[in-house]
């Protein structure tokens, strides 16, 4: 909402400065975008004499021109402007001066071996107009010496405020004065409106027929003028609607924007001559269209509420006119109209035509209802003095609604919410400043507040509250510490937020990179990972390929990697932990922790090194990087088991699913599948995984932070090397469980140390050598202890798995 | 029996101390050794001769060639020790590597956490030592959490503040939504605990934008007090102790200025000085005003929604933007740019892994 320094002082007597005015505005919550000043802006140019003119001596197109800008002492200036001469009154500009239209800062200069000490300025330059064909030439009688500014009458600062959707009143000029007033910025100035005496009925009647359905129009007023003489509106108003941004078209049009912003009420002119019969105000019926008076064609449906006559629709109710029935300088007799808009039905209609207005912009939030008659009043009598005529009677069709919003307000709820005490009688006189009426309650420190009808948003107590702090001024409110609650030692992440936290960290110390990504992706790519169901597609994706919340994390961060990868960047492990979604309810979203590595960057670095190349990332990366992730976040990786079932994005040879017991699959790894990675247009070798932070299993709280007692042995460990021949398909985890089981008490520990296939070993077959480690408790074990062990150990472990200790 | 002269026990010992002077190495020094003191060294076979002698003989020649084996011994010894001290330098030398060659960098080197991430964890830092629990909620919410008991009347122009991303219509016409701010959280919190309540609520947040500071995604933290006694006097000294511990300055200067938004009444929104006239922000010196965030006392209808009685229960809410107050503390241009994954911005404004702000340490090395 912009307005002029001079046109808030028609609503307020204030001797305060325009930065004072516009600090104030901003602290009681119309908060000042931009001001725009041009008597600062131009302060240093003045209007000068051009006193001579002669050709430069080394340019053709040049002349050199003594300039006196009101001081007596003329300075020599070189310009190139067609239209310089010796004579002429200018805008002149000193060397050390900034010219806002080009943003060039003036400096002394030699121009072809001539000195120049300034410019003088055309209007392109004073930023003005587009004109440039030659210097601002100002008649004879300008006052040489005196700032342009004030000359020009552009000493008129224009403020722009953002009026939060809560506070219609303040898109009128009276409104932003009457919080200026009652902010202490000066006395505001009442514009009583004289109600006009027309001469007979309005010829013209208006009907709201909206039969049984929801009505969209509570009131609609109307006035005949006859007789106008409509042309150009006087320079004043003119000047004042383009200062802030409209364009001047005809008075009759003229004085409906004007009002518009100096009183908050939108109002429409019909000429009476492309009337045709009455007024009906309707909703559309389905395809009628309006041809707007944007230019654009509108077509429209029973959600929109209408004015049309005989011949069709003449208006979008409260939006925009229409263009067939709009008024020319050609108009005689003019019909004013001034009415009531349902603000929610405004809103819709203007969303879904998506047509922007002024009366739109207020009537959506609530103009004032009291103010519909005595605008049209003050319509008229400004018709009545720019263009003439003869006023009808108004017509009114509904009943103007009177909103009478009571609120009994206990003094002590400012003190309760805001910490400011003010007394009864400050509280009183703030409001009363706002238009709210205050009578005293029985209850003593209550008052019976009515509300104005142009606040549409105070409804409540704490409504009231904020009126009176933002007036004392929230700077003014003690600053006082928040009271720790009793408690506060107990942590305050859950489980979920610390398994989150450490599993970013736990993989960033792997030398993965954290990324974060959108939580949409494409549905090819919601597919290719179990997605793509109908709940978790959006309606309105803001690209096609961001249509479909993430089933994994994964998809989003191959497509990082292979982005990096598009600009040279091949080896690089990225991961990320964040929401994954199974459906739309609350509970079915997880926090996943995924990881990728891509190109050579295996957990001990990547790439060529003179230590040694990098081979490509293989299966066990991704293995290790999930279970360092698991073992960070707690849980022991010797009580998880690794079945060969992972999701079918993984490659089936060469992954892994993430189990704890039968039933709980925490996660997976493994190579990409590579009809994955073509379907997702992207290249390998890609090896991930991926873990639900919430499948994890919740260790039993333990009643104290005490570890089991440590029980240590004095005797030496015994370690026994073992090679089977096995069938290539048997698991080194049914070895490894079989060695284990061969004696619980006595077996520490089994590990593979070795493993390979060759021809030797027969078609189909390979070597796992373990290492089994016996660790006594009582005595040192005898050889015949250890060989019986051995015994067991190899017959357990042919048992379980076919093989053959290899001999 | 020859009498030995003392004189060829002397040429003999000369003659083996160069030898034994002569050894290079420690098997020519062990051939020595054999030829000087072995069972048919020259030095043994003289000491042979000794029994042989009359005990006035024996008395001068005894010493003579006992004190002649134990030099050798001793020369020996010493030109060993000589040999091994090379030996050991020679081996040294070839064993020198190139100790400039780069080693591989490690995983605490090349990892990085990500600055939302870093930001998040500043922000529960200041907060948990302020007394307050995260909450967190989910994205996918329904109209009711996300605007109706935010007090966002239906239709009302103040949801057009709000470009929400919807999901198609259910079969009961219900239509799902991303939330368009984590505020749906005060609601869940307050559903589910019971006053006082201090929660902060950091989550991601979706509206329907895209330019260089804003994406159709971007990262919300909320606050929320409710107890019976927190004003506008407490919001504004919480956010004052936040911004000082955030930024890292000892002052800032808040300007509180009065707004609007549907779920808090007083509303405000506010600025934070700085000095934005160099190349980088400072905050708690010049005199510019930067908008960091919302906030107001908690409306009396969300408080209902609630399921708490407002007469009773007060409080405050505020929400700010992480992505936000991570570009200007640690001054990244472009909010696209945190969530495109390209390697080298993550490496430039990533955190190194054990990088974990706490106030203790102070929040950022």
């Amino acid at each position: 909402m912009k307005f002029t320094l001079s046109w808030l002082k028609e609503h307020l007597d204030t001797i305060a400065t325009v930065d004072g005015l516009a600090d104030k505005l901003t602290m009681i919550g119309l908060e000042v975008e931009g001001i725009e000043d041009l008597t600062r802006d131009f302060a240093p140019f003045r209007i000068a004499h051009v006193v001579s003119a002669e050709p430069h001596p080394n340019a053709d197109r040049l002349r050199v021109c003594m300039v006196d800008a009101g001081d007596g002492d003329p300075v020599q200036v070189v310009c190139g402007a067609p239209n310089a001469r010796a004579g002429m009154k200018g805008v002149f500009a000193p060397a050390g001066t900034h010219v806002p239209g080009t943003g060039v800062d003036l400096k002394k200069g030699v121009i072809r071996g001539v000195e120049s000490n300034g410019m003088l300025l055309s209007e392109r330059e004073l930023g003005l107009s587009d004109d440039h064909d030659g210097i601002v030439d100002l008649p004879d009688d300008a006052p040489v010496g005196t700032p342009y500014a004030d000359y020009a009458g552009l000493d008129d600062p224009v403020i722009d405020i953002a009026v939060t959707p809560n506070r219609p009143d303040a898109l009128g000029v009276s409104g932003v004065a009457r919080d200026l007033a009652a902010a202490g910025e000066g006395k505001a100035i009442e514009h009583p409106v004289e109600p006009v005496k027309g001469e007979g009925a309005c010829p013209v009647t208006v009907t709201l027929d909206f039969g049984d359905t929801e009505p969209l129009c509570p009131a609609f007023g109307l006035r005949l003028v006859r007789g106008v003489r409509n042309g150009p509106s006087p320079e004043w108003l003119q000047r004042r609607l383009r200062s802030v941004g409209l364009r001047p078209i005809n008075a009759l049009v003229d004085i409906t924007n004007f009002i518009t912003y100096d009183r908050c009420r939108p109002l429409h002119v019909f000429d009476a001559a492309k009337v045709s019969g009455n007024l009906v105000v309707r909703r559309a019926r389905d395809g009628e269209e309006i041809l707007a008076l944007d230019g654009k064609t509108y077509t429209l449906d029973p959600e929109i509420c209408v004015i049309a006559d005989d011949r069709g629709i003449e208006s979008l109710a409260g939006i925009m006119g229409g263009e067939e029935s709009g008024c020319t300088e050609e108009t005689v007799d003019v019909l004013i109209e001034s009415a009531l808009w349902e603000p929610l039905n405004i809103a819709h209609t203007g969303r879904r035509l998506g047509v922007q207005s002024d009366a739109r912009h207020r009537f959506e939030r609530g103009v004032d209802p009291a103010f519909m008659i005595p605008g049209l009043e003050l319509a008229t009598r400004m018709v009545l003095d720019l263009c003439g005529g003869t006023p009808s009677e108004i017509f009114v069709a509904g009943e103007v609604p009177q909103p009478a919003t009571v609120i009994d307000f206990p003094v002590a709820e400012v003190k309760r919410l805001s910490g400011i005490d003010p007394s009864v009688s400050d509280v009183t006189r703030i409001l009363e400043d706002l238009g709210f009426a205050c009578k005293p309650h029985r209850t003593e420190g209550s008052v019976v507040v009515s509300v104005p009808t142009w606040r549409p948003d105070v409804a409540i107590k704490a409504d009231l509250v904020e009126e009176v702090v933002r007036i004392i001024g929230v700077d003014r409110v003690p600053v006082t510490p928040l009271r720790r609650s009793p408690g506060s030692q107990r942590p305050v992440l859950t489980t979920l937020q610390t398994r989150t936290r450490g599993a970013k960290r736990a993989l960033a110390a792997r030398g993965m990179v954290e990324a974060v990504t959108w939580s949409f992706i494409s549905a090819r790519q919601a597919e290719a990972f179990g997605g793509g169901k109908p709940e978790l597609i959006l309606a309105n994706p803001i690209a096609a390929d961001m249509s479909d919340m993430r089933p994994s994390l994964l998809p989003g961060l191959i497509a990082a990697a292979q982005r990096n990868a598009d600009r040279g960047f091949d080896d690089l492990a990225v991961f990320e932990v964040g929401q994954v979604y199974r459906g739309d309810g609350p509970t079915e979203q997880d926090t996943a922790a995924a990881g990728l590595r891509r190109g050579t960057a295996g957990v001990s670095g990547g790439g060529r090194h003179w230590s040694g190349k990098a081979g490509p990332v293989s299966t066990f990366d991704a293995k290790a990087d999930a279970f360092a992730l698991l073992e960070s976040l707690g849980l022991s990786t010797d009580k998880v088991q690794v079945t060969a079932d992972a999701p079918a994005w993984f490659h089936p040879g060469r992954s892994g699913a993430i189990r704890q017991g039968p039933k709980t699959v925490i996660g997976a790894f493994g190579e990409i599948h590579p009809r994955v990675l073509e379907e997702l247009d992207v290249s390998g070798p890609l090896v991930g995984f991926e873990i639900i932070l919430e499948a994890i299993p919740v260790p039993k709280a333990r009643a104290t932070k005490t570890r089991p007692p440590l029980a240590l042995s004095d005797l030496q460990p015994v370690r026994r090397d073992f090679a089977f021949v096995l069938d290539r398909a048997v698991e080194a985890a049914a070895v490894l469980r079989a060695a284990q089981g061969a004696d619980r008490k006595l077996i520490a520990g089994v590990s593979v140390f070795d493993r390979f296939e060759s021809a030797a070993l027969g078609a189909d077959k390979k070597s796992l050598a373990i290492e089994v480690t016996l660790q006594p408790t009582e005595k040192t074990l005898t050889d015949e202890e250890i060989d019986a062990t051995a015994g067991k150990i190899v017959a357990a472990v042919e048992k379980a798995t076919g093989g053959t200790l290899r001999a | 029996m020859n009498t030995i002269a003392t004189a060829d026990i002397e040429a003999l010992e000369r003659d083996l101390a160069t030898r034994i002077a002569g050894a290079t190495d420690d098997a020519a020094l062990e051939s020595e050794r054999v030829a000087a003191l072995g069972k048919k060294g020259a030095v043994s076979e003289l000491m042979k001769g000794l029994g042989a002698m009359t005990p006035d003989e024996r008395k001068v020649m005894g010493p003579a060639l006992n004190g002649l084996k134990e030099r050798v011994t001793q020369a020996i010894a010493a030109r060993r020790a000589v040999l091994r001290e090379a030996e050991l330098t020679r081996r040294l030398e070839q064993e020198r590597v190139d100790v400039t060659l780069p080693v591989r960098p490690s995983g605490l080197e090349t990892g990085r956490i990500h600055p939302v991430s870093q930001v998040i964890d500043e922000i529960t830092a200041i907060f948990a030592d302020l007394g307050f629990a995260i909450a967190e909620g989910p994205d996918i919410e329904t109209d009711y959490y996300n605007f109706t008991a935010l007090n966002f009347p239906v239709g009302h122009p103040a949801r057009e503040m709000h470009d929400t991303f919807f999901f198609n219509p259910k079969e009961d016409g219900e239509r799902m939504l991303l939330r368009t701010h984590t505020s749906p959280v005060q609601i869940r919190t307050m559903e589910t605990q019971k006053p006082p309540i201090r929660v902060v609520i950091p989550g991601r947040t979706y509206r329907f934008d895209s330019d260089q500071t804003h994406t159709p995604m971007f990262h919300q933290v909320e606050g929320l007090v409710l107890d019976e006694e927190s004003t506008v006097g407490t919001l504004k000294w919480v956010l004052e102790e936040f911004c000082k511990a955030f930024f890292e300055v000892d002052q800032v200067r808040m300007r509180f200025r009065p707004s609007f938004f549907p779920f808090t009444e007083p509303s405000m929104e506010v600025d934070i000085q700085c000095d934005r006239s160099g190349s980088e922000i400072r905050f708690g010196a010049g005199d510019d005003w930067l908008e960091i965030l919302g906030c107001g006392m908690v409306h009396p209808n969300v408080i209902r929604h609630g399921g708490l009685d407002p007469d009773k229960v007060q409080g405050f809410a505020w929400g700010m933007g992480i992505d936000r107050i991570a570009m200007l503390k640690y001054g990244m241009p472009d909010l696209r740019a945190f969530f495109d994954a390209d390697i080298r911005w993550l490496n430039h404004y990533g955190f190194r892994p054990l990088d974990l702000p706490s106030l203790a340490r102070g929040l950022t090395l």
